[in-house]
């Protein structure tokens, strides 16, 4: 490991610099941002930087010399180590010191890209986003060794396998930085190792398979035809509303990331979910209106607090077992509960009260991908909440006065109500204490 | 099958045509017992008589006026103009008559009249009888304008122009009157107008062309074969309108395009085809559209050596094909 020092581009028309001056002998320490050599252009002299530190290892041209821009001029690495033989092209200037190791390795004595394999025409440029491929990865064989759309093609096919969204070389998820990758982490799969869903939410969900031919009409499960009743059945009785709120889940991220373990000890999977319902709880608790069902004599308020979490059985539908007296149980209990009625819905194995009683729902769209929705109110209930996937997103965090940028694990949640029980001011409210709950988890 | 000549496909429609609608009649100069300058109705006069197939004074402006007036009133008129070059005194005729007069009259009097020229260079015909005019006509509303490029093309376009109920100006390419051979089928048929067709599949470039000047790229394309370079080949066959669907998919397979044409490079024919592929398939594109035309000079010169610098020929449109290729 050490640090390539290459001649920087000192202006957009330069393409060359003159090492006027070193400043440091082979063999000296060198500290980061220490100034190594001065280097002349026809419009500015200026100083080169290290940055890294280390011992000057090797120096591979004089004073006087004239070299093109990205080009290797000086190693720092540690005393001893193995110093690159000779000078050449690393690459893109401003590219991260990390990337300079192994771009030295392997391109040195690559010719500098001209300014026609730099330039990406709009086919390519259009297949390198589909298929998330580095255009400077790609051989150009056009002119002057730019990248051809046959080119871009053939590089796709090489490394596809087939697949629908090949991950370009050297840009491994792995490698990502965590910011980079879209709610991929390990911090960030919600439920769906409850619910059984597909790994990555960012992939999209498999095409269902088909159990009839195009042109066959598909038997109808009970399962299908109860679904499609109570749906209809709700959208003919509710009027129903949808208003969503953003969340931060920083401090819910935090929380679980460090009682994962202890809860495994006690024989529980901590998902979201749980604290979605924790949440929802509290709400409902403070917003007695959402725990109720309309009837023509008056509101009904519920007295107890049911809350049903809907599991997706994939293309067979849907299920929500409930859970009861969700108002009593503390976070492992919550837990221990969502587990067992998704594993039993999973297993078919729900007994008929374990769906019945609800006094509202949740239902985790985000698994599949979905950022919010508007789901349909599960009769007679008041009101659903959507959670849509969790995504780390940048936001702007105001301290002291001060506005700064940060990255955050953000959630979309949408509450569908009905608006015979609740209007928008009243809706938001039981949405602004949910928001409260989560956001000020208590770590 | 015999291989037939271009100028073969024309009279075969023309006397086709006659045969079958009395309403018909054709009227130019020359075109009675001489048969036409070029020879493309000969037979005729002999055949339909000089009801039908009428000399006309030396006044181009005057003939496109007969043809509408006729047109107007149940005829279907075939008029000629002798040479592209001599269609300039009827451009009033033609542009604000023929071309509007649907509109002008809220579609109560369409004008069902068909104008042949003969087009193009390459003829040692010098500033007078070598004009392209395709861009000056294709750009106006209400006037079909059609190419053929071979002698099956010839016949049933012409065909469609007659049975169209629109005016249109139907251009000849007068070098490929006898150059061009191909076979045309007995009886009836007709090529719609509207309609390009990729006369040749390619994986590398899409050149699109009419006329002679593809006639030319089906060389060129044969040339750069060898090497390698695979030509998807568009006869544009009618210029308006423009089927710009095939324009477009041929375009979106290959994403490099090459248009020919051998009038002036300013605002020709080809211009039109460069902003519809940049307008609507932006996202296609893998190099710089290329046009490959005559000079943007006066006239097609009559020094034979100066002409063949003039024309676009199978050697630079292959130098053309292949340096977009190598793009």
């Amino acid at each position: 490991m050490g640090t390539n020092v290459v001649m920087p581009q000192l202006g957009e028309s330069v393409v060359e610099g003159k090492i006027s001056k070193w400043l440091k002998r082979v063999g000296e320490p060198v500290k980061l941002y220490e100034p190594i050599l001065e280097v002349e252009t026809d419009k500015v002299t200026t100083e080169v930087t290290a940055a890294g530190e280390g011992t000057l290892l090797n120096l591979y041209f004089d004073e006087g010399e004239v070299v093109q821009a990205g080009t290797l001029i000086a190693f720092i690495g540690a005393p001893g180590e193995a110093a690159p033989s000779n000078g050449g092209v690393v690459e893109a200037q401003a590219a991260p010191a990390a990337r300079h190791e192994q771009a030295a390795a392997t391109a040195r004595a690559a010719p500098a890209p001209s300014p026609a394999a730099q330039r990406v025409s709009p086919v390519v440029a259009r297949i390198a986003a589909e298929y998330n491929v580095e255009v400077s990865h790609v051989r150009g064989t056009g002119e002057g060794g730019r990248v051809t759309k046959k080119d871009i093609l053939a590089y796709v096919e090489r490394n596809s396998a087939g697949s629908p969204l090949p991950v370009a070389e050297g840009t491994k998820v792995g490698e990502l930085a965590p910011w980079e990758q879209p709610g991929l982490g390990e911090l960030f799969r919600p439920t769906e190792e409850v619910f059984g869903g597909p790994a990555s939410t960012a992939v999209p969900a498999a095409a269902p398979t088909p159990t009839a031919l195009p042109g066959e009409t598909v038997t109808l499960s009970s399962m299908r035809k109860s679904i499609a009743e109570h749906m209809l059945r709700s959208k003919h009785t509710s009027p129903h509303v949808t208003t969503v709120f953003e969340v931060d889940l920083s401090r819910v991220v935090a929380h679980r990331g460090a009682n994962k373990a202890v809860f495994e000890r006690d024989g529980a999977n901590l998902t979201f979910t749980p604290y979605f319902v924790a949440a929802t709880v509290a709400a409902l608790k403070k917003h007695p209106m959402v725990n109720s069902s309309w009837s023509e004599a008056g509101v009904v308020l519920h007295r107890q607090v049911n809350v049903g979490v809907a599991v997706s059985l994939g293309d067979e539908g849907l299920i929500v077992p409930v859970i009861k007296n969700a108002d009593a149980m503390n976070l492992l209990g919550l837990a221990r509960a969502v587990n067992d009625l998704a594993d039993r819905a999973r297993r078919k194995a729900l007994k008929p009260d374990d769906v019945q009683g609800g006094t509202f729902t949740i239902t985790n769209h985000g698994t599949s991908g979905s950022l919010f929705a508007t789901p349909i109110i599960n009769q007679p209930q008041c009101g659903i909440l959507g959670v849509g996937m969790i995504q780390k997103r940048v936001v702007v965090v105001t301290q002291d006065g001060a506005d700064s940028i940060a990255i955050k694990p953000m959630v979309f949640v949408g509450l569908t109500f009905d608006h015979r029980i609740l209007d928008g001011n009243s809706a938001d409210g039981f949405m602004a204490t949910l928001k409260q709950a989560l956001e000020s988890w208590v770590v | 099958m015999t291989e037939k000549t271009l100028i073969e496909g024309i009279r075969e429609a023309l006397d086709e045509e006659m045969a079958r609608d009395a309403s018909i009649f054709i009227t130019g100069e020359d075109v009675g017992p001489r048969g036409g300058v070029f020879r493309a109705t000969i037979g005729l006069f002999a055949k339909y008589g000089p009801s039908r197939i009428i000399d006309s004074p030396l006044a181009e402006s005057s003939i496109v006026a007969i043809g509408i007036g006729a047109a107007m009133n149940g005829m279907r008129p075939v008029c000629e103009i002798q040479f592209a070059d001599f269609i300039h005194p009827a451009y009033n005729q033609i542009v604000n008559e023929a071309a509007r007069m649907y509109y002008r009259t809220g579609g109560a009097c369409p004008v069902p009249m068909v104008i042949r020229t003969p087009y193009g260079g390459g003829i040692g015909g010098g500033l007078y009888h070598s004009q392209s005019i395709e861009a000056t006509f294709a750009h106006v509303p209400g006037l079909k304008v059609a190419v053929p490029s071979n002698p099956y093309d010839a016949k049933g376009l012409l065909k469609s122009a007659i049975r169209d109920d629109n005016p249109v100006l139907f251009l000849e390419p007068k070098k490929g009157y006898r150059l061009i051979k191909g076979e045309i089928p007995e009886g009836d048929y007709t090529v719609p107008l509207g309609a390009a067709k990729v006369t040749r599949e390619g994986a590398d470039i899409t050149v699109y062309a009419y006329g002679i000047m593809h006639f030319y790229c089906q060389q060129a394309a044969d040339e750069v074969a060898k090497d390698g370079v695979g030509v998807e080949l568009v006869d544009l066959r009618t210029l308006n309108p423009l089927d710009t669907n095939t324009v477009l998919e041929s375009f979106k397979k290959t994403g490099k395009a090459l248009i020919v044409y051998e009038d002036n490079r300013f605002l020709g024919y080809g211009a039109e085809i460069a902003a519809l592929l940049a307008d609507e398939a932006f996202h296609y594109m893998d190099a710089p559209i290329r046009r490959l035309t005559g000079p943007d000079v006066p006239a097609v010169p009559y020094s034979h050596a100066l002409q063949d610098w003039f024309m676009p020929n199978p050697q630079k449109i292959a130098e053309a094909m292949r340096k977009l290729a190598a793009y």
